[in-house]
């Protein structure tokens, strides 16, 4: 098979190639604790004590010596209950909380499209606010805290773009338009205000806003916990197509092992802060190796 | 009542013994030139100073007065204005006030005779020369105020040049009435950096404030923030680049323009004037303008 392709097909140039092999998030060993901290708080937390909050100095160890990669175009799955440490991880790659040790290093392009890498761990305010501006997006659980909700529907979207330096009011429009097709938002709601919208319709709002300055990684807190089942699937068809369309890298985080299932090709299962097993979705999903997702597993089946 | 025994009652009852020239100490006008030239060093920037307690309420224009107070000298000559009239309560209790504690200081009604013109909503017709000085009176000093109630966020905003949800503003009055509703205060960038609320003056008088030749000093008192536009600094209004910034036009029902009822000057920012007939009259709003311009024409 091999070398029938080498002869039908010319060979790819190799350097694209081994370019795009690189991960655009890797993160290795990061670690959040709240609180003071001290020298036994992760040996005495996570794993077999079944707890996260150190019993010698009362810190809550959120995440724990979390590493990953991330490739461009991958969706990858963070599970776990609540308290395991998923959201903690996604705020510290949105750069809203700093990590209490440990590195993740993000691989982009800059304004002018050429190759930019940036430690998350130690960029200043500025660069923070470049990267949130321009170059991630955030979808949160409660649209409260990823809209506007004094302003309409394309004031939104267009807060989004006029932080990323565009200057013309007729192509803010038109992209706000063609964000809300692609969102399947109706365009005669434009106009209002999204606390008018329902609940669906006010997540697909989050993620055209997100999705607006056309950025290189989407992170997605639990998108949609509290939708009916109908409103859900649409949502994650439109994740999926959107994934497919743009090949914008996302990292998903759910306790869902249904939305996992549907996105994610792999899959990290957190539990007191630590990533307990990783792998292939289906793997995980299918021959679960660790105690924790094996219970996980058979109790929503 | 006189001019000098006006004089001798405000001193005797509100400065005691040992008066002031210019009622402040001699510490506060330090602090104030202080926070003016820092203000005139980075254009629109807010300088916070210690507002001092002055003998009106805060809100009737002390931040205006304080300033006017620190710079004048007995050699100048003092203009108050209050929306375009020399006349009105308030600029009538500020001029007899600063003349009242500023032995010397001559006033006039005259723009292109006063060295210090302190004013509130609005900026003279008549072009302003290099030299003069306007005082604005600032009840907002902060154009990110309505949209951030946060002041430690709106510091933050400033000093990352995010002035992103402003525009937003612009863009929800674009959709809703097809045009910037925004009248006065409109936000405007001073030398490309820092964005001001160039106190309640219409989006009329914002033009002149682009490269003018005076010195533009804003003091807010009850906030407690002097900013500046240094001369022939550059003060643009927010816009989007294919909406552009547009002033009052005054178009009548025929798409003319109305003129000034008193002067017949077409060129001025008008009052409208409701006539207990139901009528409407316009009129300047600029009364120094308007008073030259009639004198002009009936010579």
């Amino acid at each position: 098979m091999i070398r029938m392709n080498e002869l039908s097909t010319p060979v790819p140039p190799a350097a694209p190639l081994a370019e795009t092999r690189l991960p655009i998030i890797a993160a290795r060993g990061l670690t959040r604790i709240h609180g003071p901290g001290c020298l036994r708080c992760l040996e005495s937390t996570g794993g077999t004590t079944g707890r996260n909050l150190c019993p010698h100095c009362r810190s809550v160890v959120a995440v724990a010596g979390v590493s990953f990669d991330l490739h461009p175009g991958e969706i990858l799955g963070v599970m776990g209950e609540s308290g395991s440490g998923k959201s903690t991880l996604v705020r510290l790659l949105h750069l809203d909380d700093r990590p209490t040790s440990g590195t993740a290093h993000w691989r982009g392009t800059d304004e002018g499209g050429h190759a930019l890498e940036v430690e998350l761990t130690a960029c200043d305010a500025a660069q923070a606010r470049w990267l949130r501006d321009r170059r991630f997006g955030m979808v949160y659980q409660n649209p409260h805290l990823g809209l506007n909700f004094q302003v309409t529907a394309g004031g939104n979207i267009a807060e989004r773009l006029l932080t990323a330096g565009e200057g013309s009011f007729r192509a803010i429009r038109d992209r706000a338009l063609s964000l809300l097709d692609r969102t399947e938002v109706p365009r005669n709601r434009v106009d209002h205000k999204p606390g008018h919208f329902s609940g669906g319709m006010q997540q697909r709002l989050q993620i055209a806003r997100a999705l607006a300055p056309r950025p290189q990684l989407l992170l997605l807190d639990e998108v949609t916990t509290g939708l009916d089942l109908s409103v859900q699937a649409r949502i994650l068809d439109l994740i999926l197509e959107i994934q497919r369309r743009t090949r914008v890298a996302m990292i998903v985080v759910t306790h869902d092992l249904g939305v996992v299932r549907l996105l994610a090709g792999r899959t990290l299962v957190m539990r007191h802060g630590r990533v307990v097993e990783s792998g292939i979705t289906d793997q995980i999903l299918e021959d679960p190796q660790h105690p924790y997702t094996q219970q996980l597993v058979s109790s929503a089946l | 009542m006189t001019a000098a025994s006006t004089s001798s009652t405000v001193s005797a009852a509100n400065t005691g013994a040992g008066d002031h020239f210019g009622f402040l100490d001699a510490f506060a006008k330090r602090e104030l030139r202080r926070a003016s030239f820092k203000a005139l060093c980075i254009p629109g920037y807010q300088v916070p100073y210690a507002s001092r307690e002055m003998p009106i309420a805060r809100g009737f224009g002390t931040g205006g007065l304080q300033l006017s107070l620190s710079l004048l000298t007995p050699e100048d000559t003092l203009k108050v204005i209050d929306q375009g009239a020399d006349d009105s309560v308030n600029a009538v209790n500020l001029r007899r006030f600063i003349l009242a504690t500023c032995p010397g200081v001559a006033a006039t009604t005259r723009t292109t005779a006063a060295s210090v013109i302190q004013t509130r909503h609005r900026i003279p017709e008549t072009p302003l020369h290099a030299g003069q000085i306007m005082v604005y009176q600032v009840p907002f000093p902060d154009p990110l105020q309505i949209i951030e109630p946060s002041e430690a966020k709106r510091r933050r905003m400033h000093a990352e040049v995010d002035y992103a949800r402003l525009l937003v503003r612009l863009y929800e009055d674009l959709v809703r009435f097809r045009e910037v509703a925004i009248t006065n205060r409109y936000p405007a960038r001073v030398a490309g950096r820092y964005v001001i609320d160039p106190s309640p003056i219409p989006r009329w008088d914002l033009p002149k404030l682009n490269r003018s030749h005076a010195i533009h000093l804003f003091g807010a008192g009850r906030e407690k923030k002097i900013y500046a536009v240094p001369p022939m600094t550059t003060v643009e209004p927010l816009a989007f680049s294919d909406v552009p910034f547009q002033v009052e036009a005054f178009t009548d029902d025929e798409g003319g323009r109305h003129r000034c009822a008193r002067c017949g000057a077409g060129d001025s920012y008008l009052d409208e004037i409701v006539l207990p007939d139901g009528g409407r009259r316009w009129q300047c709003n600029d009364q120094d303008h308007c008073d030259s311009h009639r004198e002009e024409s009936l010579r």
